[in-house]
């Protein structure tokens, strides 16, 4: 009866989100009088979730499940959702959480609640927050079903500590060949560059910037502050940088701790997709742009000009704190 | 090769968010509505079958009959047939036994739909149609290749994109990249003419289960003033972001 949680890794590295989704799973099984059960596919370092409050780590050491296949991963969970007697599940809101998680909905006839941004209102009845309307606005949802499925939002209910110590206990999914019938051929994923997805900073830039050839800057003051690139959806559909950089209501969501803008005037659309994002700060040289009301800091003035000092006034603070 | 599109009928992207009864219910005054981004770039990867490939297109929509101007629109842009199921979608899950019933009664070889509306965002419904249909499912798909039952999809990964092999009946969650912007159709007289005849047929729900309530709506707290920097003094955002905001 345990409350279960999908800790993802990736080459057996736990990623931040697990510590994150366990950390949210603590604080149901707290009010709801339970603990915390994982399941991690080949990670290496399973004890290390005890610090985020699981007692228990269902490990699965499974060659086949070295890529991420959302069927089979999905089916796994389900057999130790039935294993565990666990009426709760948490999830990230990653794209692989994303993939699976509604698979585990209709196999459970769960109830699936994505992008929720904060601990239960209530448990009885089970009400939960979460964004709704692409970050305009937000619901308060009720999920009636008997099995739960939390989808928390990414970086919104943030790492809590809480050291008990893991037991780790091998587990065996039983699948079936069919269960691979959508097979991963090839995988290009960018390495040792921060993500959108995972990133605590994100740099983006707009038309603002003129042309492809001034990303130089951008690529520079993201490297400084160690952040992920992104842009706007104008700049994406005039093929300046690729779509997978494209953040807003169409393109990707931003939940960093710190999106800087530059050169983006500010559009409903693009709002609504970095919303959920803590502090933003605004570089542009029209005054009147929107991006200035939603905005915490910003600074009217050239990208061009204003940029490049930036970079330099980061690397000195940098230096000196070093 | 039969598809289904599944559309939803959703807020203009440029709309302001309002919540009328109490907060209780989403305000659709003065709003337009528009098929779902996610879906449309669905929709026009069909239309490129349809032309290339020889492909029927049906579009299906859960929904009430205001729902169907927009319905007449994906017929406007090139759709053969469409159905409404006649109930309002409250549930992503209740939506998904919808569209099973939809599939069940017409045997199609491909459906896609939107990797998530732009409303609820639920981002539930292709999965768990793929999942009561017993159908192979790629989500957050950008690039989608049929070469008799075999497909070829690519999705979208954090970080990345990954190729994966499957084979019809499939079910996609599709994004922008299915086709690109530029490649969307604004509906000409023409095909707007056409549309007005071909079927649009509204069926009832089945019986479905309801997971999910919304109970209540919020907008998000309003935000003060932006604090400005002289853009002569770069020094002090950096001094502001450490201090005072505490991100860097």
């Amino acid at each position: 009866m345990s409350v279960l949680v999908y800790t993802e890794s990736l080459k057996g590295k736990f990623k931040k989100n697990a510590f994150e989704v366990a950390s949210y799973a603590h604080k149901v099984a707290q009010e709801l009088g339970t603990t915390v059960t994982a399941v991690s596919f080949n990670a290496e370092d399973d004890t290390s979730l005890g610090d985020y409050g699981v007692s228990k780590v269902l490990k699965i050491s499974d060659e086949s499940l070295s890529t991420f296949n959302a069927k089979a991963y999905a089916l796994t969970l389900a057999q130790a959702v039935e294993k565990e007697g666990a009426k709760v599940i948490v999830l990230s809101s990653s794209a692989d959480s994303k993939f699976l998680a509604p698979i585990l909905t209709a196999k459970l006839s769960a109830g699936y609640v994505p992008n929720v941004v904060a601990a239960p209102e209530s448990t009885t009845p089970f009400v939960v927050k979460r964004t709704a309307f692409s970050n305009k606005g937000f619901a308060l949802t009720q999920i009636s079903a008997d099995i739960k499925i939390i989808g928390v939002s990414s970086n919104a209910f943030g790492l809590m500590e809480n050291s008990v110590s893991a037991s780790v206990e091998d587990f065996s999914p039983s699948l079936s060949d069919d269960t691979f019938s959508a097979k991963s051929i090839e995988v290009d994923r960018v390495v040792g560059k921060a993500t959108i997805a995972d990133a605590d900073i994100v740099v983006s830039g707009g038309r603002g910037l003129k042309g492809p050839e001034n990303w130089g800057m951008i690529e520079e003051l993201a490297d400084v502050l160690g952040a992920a690139t992104a842009c706007s959806k104008p700049v994406s559909d005039m093929g300046w940088r690729p779509h997978s950089e494209h953040v807003g209501q169409t393109g990707k969501p931003v939940a960093s701790n710190l999106y800087i803008a530059i050169g983006i005037s500010g559009a409903i659309q693009h709002l609504a997709g970095i919303n959920a994002s803590k502090v933003k700060v605004v570089i542009n040289n029209d005054p009147e742009a929107p991006f200035f009301k939603a905005a915490d800091y910003g600074i009217v003035g050239d990208a061009f000009e204003v940029v490049p000092k930036l970079i330099e006034k980061l690397k000195e603070f940098k230096a000196q704190n070093a | 090769m039969k598809i289904l599109v599944c559309i939803s009928n959703v807020p203009d992207t440029t709309s302001k968010i309002n919540f009328t009864e109490g907060d209780t219910k989403f305000d659709t005054n003065g709003v337009q509505f528009v098929i779902n981004p996610n879906d449309e770039f669905g929709l026009t990867r069909a239309m490129w079958f349809k032309e290339k490939q020889g492909a029927t297109v049906h579009v299906v929509n859960v929904g009430g009959p205001q729902t169907e101007p927009t319905i007449r629109k994906a017929l406007a842009i090139g759709a053969d047939e469409a159905i409404r199921v006649n109930a309002e979608p409250t549930d992503g899950f209740f939506v998904a036994q919808q569209l099973a019933e939809v599939v069940k009664n017409n045997d199609y070889d491909l459906i896609i739909a939107g990797r998530e509306s732009i409303d609820y965002n639920g981002g539930m419904v292709p999965g768990i149609l793929a999942t009561l249909l017993d159908m192979n499912f790629v989500n957050t798909c950008i690039n989608l290749e049929i070469d008799g039952t075999t497909a070829t999809a690519v999705r979208e990964i954090d970080g990345g994109k990954e190729k994966i092999s499957t084979s019809l009946p499939l079910v996609i969650g599709g994004q922008k990249g299915l086709v690109e912007e530029s490649d969307l159709r604004i509906p000409n007289m023409r095909g707007i003419m056409m549309a007005r005849k071909k079927a649009l047929n509204v069926v009832e729900p089945v019986d479905a289960t309801q997971p999910t309530q919304d109970q209540k709506f919020e907008k998000p707290a309003a935000k003060g003033p932006v604090k400005l920097v002289d853009a002569a003094n770069v020094g002090e955002l950096v001094q502001l972001l450490h201090n005072e905001a505490k991100v860097i």
